[in-house]
């Protein structure tokens, strides 16, 4: 599904953000991207979506990341921005959710019963019509989800989710990230959420693959994440 | 609440009353444009002593106000700061143009005065017709009714965008703003010497924050072109009002009603 193939990348000479990636993602796992700031997981995100060029080769479903085969790629992958006010640019709930659909020649028909299908699923039919500036954080980061699950990608990504989230937001965020059957990147220094929400965790360290596993083995590895400047989730700290 | 705060909600009470349901608020955006434009292409065709004539088109927003339900007070105060300097656009005709037009009894008024004053009824009308407009018609509309009018797609984008950034923009002032004020305890506004930084950081913010949402929108499809709110379609009503409104403005500028009342009742 995702392929990243010796993929490097740095904003400055001589100073790479990230090496010589390669890794593979298959469809319907749920990766968590975890490290501690500045280890790369928003550029490697970036990188993905093509909002960035490194050298290296990235493929998503066989087609390669370039000019030419970016509004593909972008329709098949949802990003979910850390910061919903920068995802949220409509003055509507409403609004934004249709964005993408018409913007990818889906009829007005059938984007309208996406639009109600996804609301539904979410529980979010109340905020339909709501003011975007009027809705409170928990909904901001819910809406933000519902407008990207209305453009039906095949992989999600997303970042810092439960960022700036209160502890029942938190919890409604991280039900519906179980409830997607889409393949899923999630990239968060929410080791618990992670814990949650996917199967396996790649771990990056100065723009290398620390290690790359089944959650719940990296994610008791305390020397392992002590030692990438990363602390065991709470929800299993006392239990060692 | 900030100033820039208070903007924001200024607004974003545009967009509401926008939203509103009302006869006028369900008419085509098209229909209240073209009557919009026509309204103001008559208003300002009036010769500069033709006041009696003038005061007779004050009818079209009084109507406007009523059947829309927006009050006109909020009208007359969003447009507070941009009345005074219509107002003045006229002050220095009385010392120009002193010959007398007429008598107020035995006061003489001078041609000056009239033309001040009917400069300054226009300036107002054609405002208060604009606001209507925009107050009447959710902006999205408002840009589909122009796109189907075939003004350019890049002129259309840039209204609505620029309309789009501005809340953005308020926003990052209203941040940092306070931010300043939390740190400059009994200052009053930002002092001429951080007006420099506050400057470049606000445009290197804005920037950021634009490169964000643009991302936002390349990452959804976007390509150029906006697909607006979806318009009902233009009903028979819809024609019916812009027909009637353009007759009605027509026979005003043509005809003096208000000369021809008066001629009846001076009878």
């Amino acid at each position: 599904m995702i392929e990243f193939r010796n993929v490097s990348f740095s904003y400055e000479k001589d100073t790479p953000v990230l090496q010589d990636l390669s890794f593979r993602i298959d469809a319907g796992e749920s990766v968590g991207l975890i490290g501690a700031n500045g280890a790369g997981k928003s550029t490697l995100m970036k990188l993905l979506l093509g909002l960035l060029q490194g050298q290296g080769e990235i493929l998503v479903d066989g087609l390669a990341v370039s000019k030419a085969t970016l509004p593909e790629i972008r329709r098949r992958l949802g990003f979910v921005l850390q910061n919903s006010d920068h995802q949220m640019f409509m003055p509507t709930v409403y609004e934004d959710m249709i964005f993408a659909p018409l913007n990818y020649g889906v009829s007005r028909e059938e984007t309208e019963q996406r639009v109600d299908a996804v609301l539904e699923q979410l529980g979010l039919t109340a905020l339909k019509h709501r003011h975007n500036h009027k809705i409170s954080g928990g909904e901001k980061r819910m809406a933000a989800i519902a407008t990207v699950l209305a453009m039906e990608p095949e992989v999600i990504l997303m970042d810092e989710p439960t960022s700036a989230l209160d502890p029942y937001n938190r919890r409604i965020v991280i039900n519906t990230i179980c409830s997607l059957s889409q393949t899923r990147l999630i990239a968060s220094h929410d080791l618990d959420m992670i814990l949650d929400t996917c199967d396996r965790v790649i771990l990056l360290s100065q723009g290398r693959i620390a290690a790359d596993g089944p959650a719940r083995e990296i994610l008791r590895d305390r020397a392992l994440l002590e030692a990438h400047r990363m602390e065991l989730p709470f929800c299993l700290a006392g239990r060692e | 609440m900030n100033k820039s705060e208070q903007a924001l909600s200024a607004l974003a009470e545009m967009d509401e009353l926008a939203a509103r349901q009302s006869p006028i608020h369900r008419l085509h955006p098209i229909a209240k444009l073209l009557v919009t434009i026509a309204y103001i292409f008559t208003v300002v065709s009036f010769g500069k002593y033709q006041l009696s004539g003038l005061a007779v088109m004050a009818l079209y927003p009084v109507l406007l106000f009523q059947l829309s339900g927006i009050p006109a007070r909020t009208c007359f105060h969003k447009l507070r700061i941009v009345l005074p300097l219509v107002m003045a656009v006229g002050l220095f005709n009385p010392f120009f143009d002193r010959s007398p037009l007429l008598y107020l009894g035995t006061v003489p008024v001078s041609g000056g005065v009239i033309s001040m004053l009917s400069l300054m009824v226009k300036g107002v009308l054609c405002l208060t017709a604009s606001f209507l407009l925009i107050a009447a018609t959710p902006i999205d509309s408002l840009c589909a009714a122009l796109r189907r009018l075939h003004v350019p797609s890049l002129l259309v984008t840039l209204l609505l965008l620029t309309y789009r950034y501005v809340g953005v923009m308020t926003e990052e002032v209203s941040i940092m703003t306070d931010a300043y004020r939390l740190r400059a305890p009994g200052q009053k506004g930002i002092h001429i010497s951080a007006w420099g930084s506050f400057l470049g950081q606000l445009l290197l913010r804005s920037m950021d924050r634009a490169q964000e949402l643009y991302a936002s929108m390349l990452l959804r499809g976007y390509h150029g072109h906006f697909h607006y709110a979806a318009v009902n379609p233009f009903r028979p009503a819809d024609g019916a009002y812009l027909v009637c409104c353009i007759a009605v403005f027509a026979l005003l500028r043509f005809v003096n009603v208000a000369e021809l009342l008066g001629r009846l009742l001076v009878r």
